[in-house]
């Protein structure tokens, strides 16, 4: 009987983690299948799903309009410039908040968090003036700074969570042994964490992948990344769905395709040290 | 001089020279994605070839992002554009406040004299033309000939309010989904209350009277407001609070519409067969009025203008004159045909014989002529703009007040309540800015 019930269980969570996933997932399908549509199956109604004449004209549009290159070009040194650029600082700043921590740690950590609740917004001019001043406007160097800075505390806690599953005694042990400091986190510390670094560094990726509000701000025609391709496909006057769909999914593939091959880095990473 | 230096000299001089003739200005456009931008923006390759010192960058922002990005750049000097599109909105106060180039010198061969005059005049502050229009449009009736013929009714080519609200009624088909009147109901400055204050233009209302106290409390503004909402409720379609252009733009494409009175620019895609089911049932009016003189039709032109921050002035200009000129419009026409030219700025295109006979084209240059921005309401008015008020105040106070009559025509507050809002917030918002 009790094995009935825990198949019965087992049955309705994968329906329930099916529908939750599909659901989650059908607005995607739904800007893919739209990207193959001309634009009146688009907006036609009842909506078609999947019986409709299938083209590639959208695509052919789009790429010819824009440089998409370029675009996903910027994306990538954007992205990973400003995870990198983060985990380099972060992972000495959680190194010591985790295995010295001071008195005013766990202040500052929350201090750190905080300032993700300051709307983006609210900061934007002086930062834009801060820009000009440094001729830093639509330029890759000043978004990878931007972004990272933006990412930072989310980058130092995720780490701090990771090193505090680490025993303290073996960084002890590798200190006794004569390791210096820059030995104990780089052949130490950071091989034990590397689910954990490696997880933060896909995520902070796709944040700064999906990172839509300085991005458009903050740049022009030369650094715009793909954010901005896609921005420039929505229009108020007139009705290009389909082609803002093909944008939107040539925007989305390359981190859809990165995702589908990390998630089981992803999950493990970020369910590290949730079960004791 | 030695024979050595000499050589050495002369290389200098046309290493130099050869420099200079091939120094390159990069412009960058920034602009929106309409139908028309994105067209020039295909045909530029036109203009490099006669310019190829000059390169175009182009930057495509949706309309929203782009007036609020090319806005903070300008007031920062960023000097991140050279060009850029903006609207019979911006024009006046920008160029007030001496943030665009102006374009007086622009050479003769392009007739500024061309230009109609009440684009010119929406474009232009103290004598300065600020910017180049690069399209037109205003507003008007576009309907469904079937229908009307169905419901026994004929539509006069200038119809009143009343006469539309008994057309909508005849051709409103709940059951097959077709109604009777399509109006824009999203909340937004120039959304619904593009449509609202010129409608309320036509009603005798006004936003503020001569000493800038707001008016919404006036019974003008009462009739228009319950006019619209009872019009929409009643022979609209379900939702209607939260349609603006591109959702009114599907129905009609699809014949779910009866009536739509929105930008004449929708007129060459809803006689488009490739987008429209009902390309070849389309018909034109002026929009309504009520006999008071003054008609339901905005005046609106997408324009290019230098920011004062720019260091490729010149070479914006030469862009700008021949993105605007005769030329174009010809180079435009032989490419991809009459009914695609940018429609509503220059008198000679509506001279012209062939564009005479794209079905829209008499209906667009009447609705335009019709509206006047510097007296656009019944009564004396302290502003420009006839779907707008051009100070910098009125996008907030605009979106505020549509969202307030948005939730009435929502039924989420009575006509009575919405205004009283109105009134107070747009009181409150003139007496911080200083009026």
């Amino acid at each position: 009987m009790a094995r009935a019930v825990t198949q019965n269980r087992k049955i309705i969570n994968t329906a329930a983690a099916w529908t939750v996933g599909l659901l989650i997932f059908f607005p995607i399908l739904w800007t893919i299948l739209t990207s193959f549509k001309t634009e009146a199956t688009a907006i036609a109604d009842p909506p078609v799903f999947l019986a409709f004449d299938w083209t590639l004209e959208n695509y052919s549009v789009v790429l010819e309009r824009s440089n998409y290159m370029r675009f996903l070009w910027n994306s990538v040194i954007i992205a990973g410039g400003s995870t990198i650029l983060g985990i380099i600082i972060a992972v000495p700043a959680a190194w010591s908040m985790a295995f010295v921590p001071g008195k005013r740690t766990k202040d500052i950590l929350l201090w750190m968090l905080s300032t993700k609740m300051l709307p983006a917004v609210g900061v934007l001019y002086p930062i834009y003036l801060i820009f000009i001043k440094m001729g830093l406007l639509d330029s890759r160097t000043g978004l990878v700074i931007v972004l990272m800075l933006m990412n930072l505390p989310i980058i130092v806690w995720m780490l701090y969570t990771y090193f505090r599953e680490i025993p303290g005694e073996i960084l002890e042990a590798a200190r006794m042994d004569g390791a210096g400091l820059k030995e104990e986190i780089l052949y130490v510390l950071t091989p034990m964490a590397i689910p954990g670094i490696a997880s933060t560094l896909l995520l902070n990726f796709i944040l700064a992948w999906n990172e839509a509000f300085w991005t458009l701000n903050l740049t022009a025609a030369k650094a715009a990344p793909l954010t901005a391709f896609i921005a420039s496909y929505s229009s108020p006057e007139g009705l290009f769905y389909a082609k803002l769909s093909a944008a939107s999914t040539m925007a989305i593939a390359p981190i859809l395709i990165l995702g589908w091959f990390s998630q089981k880095q992803l999950v493990s990473g970020l369910t590290f040290g949730a079960v004791k | 001089m030695s024979l050595r230096n000499s050589i050495c000299a002369a290389t200098a001089l046309a290493m130099a020279t050869a420099t200079s003739a091939f120094a390159e200005t990069t412009i960058t456009i920034a602009t929106v994605n309409n139908g028309d931008m994105i067209r020039m923006q295909g045909l530029a390759d036109e203009f490099t070839a006669s310019h190829p010192d000059i390169k175009l960058e182009w930057v495509t922002l949706e309309e929203n992002v782009l007036r609020q990005r090319v806005t903070q750049d300008i007031a920062a000097k960023g000097g991140q554009f050279d060009v850029m599109t903006i609207g019979t909105y911006e024009v006046p106060i920008w160029g007030a406040q001496d943030w665009l180039v102006s374009l007086n010198d622009l050479p003769a061969a392009w007739d500024a004299d061309d230009i109609l005059p009440a684009i010119r005049d929406g474009l232009t502050v103290e004598g300065e033309l600020y910017a180049a229009p690069f399209y037109g449009e205003s507003s008007m009736v576009m309907y469904r000939k079937d229908l009307m013929e169905k419901a026994g009714l004929e539509m006069p080519e200038a119809p009143t309010w009343d006469q539309i609200k008994d057309a909508a009624a005849a051709m409103t088909d709940k059951d097959n989904e077709v109604y009777g009147i399509c109006l824009r109901g999203k909340a937004g400055w120039g959304e619904n209350m593009a449509l609202l204050t010129a409608m309320g233009n036509s009603f005798g209302a006004r936003t503020f009277d001569e000493s800038w106290t707001a008016q919404y409390d006036s019974e003008e503004w009462a009739t228009t407001v319950n006019f619209y909402v009872d019009l929409l409720n009643g022979y609209g379609p379900p939702g209607a609070s939260t349609n603006g252009f591109n959702e009114n733009l599907s129905l009609f494409q699809q014949g779910k519409c009866g009536m739509w009175i929105d930008a004449t620019v929708a007129a060459s895609f809803v006689t488009n067969p490739k987008d429209s089911t009902v390309a070849d049932q389309v018909g034109f009016a002026l929009a309504p009025d009520n006999g008071l003189g003054k008609r339901g039709n905005w005046l609106w032109a997408w324009s290019l203008a230098i920011p004062a921050g720019s260091d490729a002035t010149e070479e914006a200009k030469e862009f700008i004159t021949w993105a605007t000129s005769k030329e174009y419009t010809a180079l435009v026409a032989s490419k991809e045909g009459w009914a695609n030219v940018p429609p509503g700025t220059r008198s000679s295109l509506y001279q012209n014989t062939e564009y005479a006979k794209v079905p829209f084209a008499a209906m667009t240059l009447n609705s335009i002529n019709a509206a006047d921005p510097t007296d656009p309401a019944v009564e004396p008015v302290p502003y420009t703009g006839v779907q707008f008020v051009a100070i910098p105040e009125w996008a907030g106070i605009g979106t505020q007040v549509g969202q307030e009559i948005s939730a009435a025509l929502a039924g989420q507050q009575s006509v009575e309540e919405a205004l009283e809002k109105a009134q107070a917030l747009t009181t409150d918002e003139m007496e911080a800015a200083g009026y």
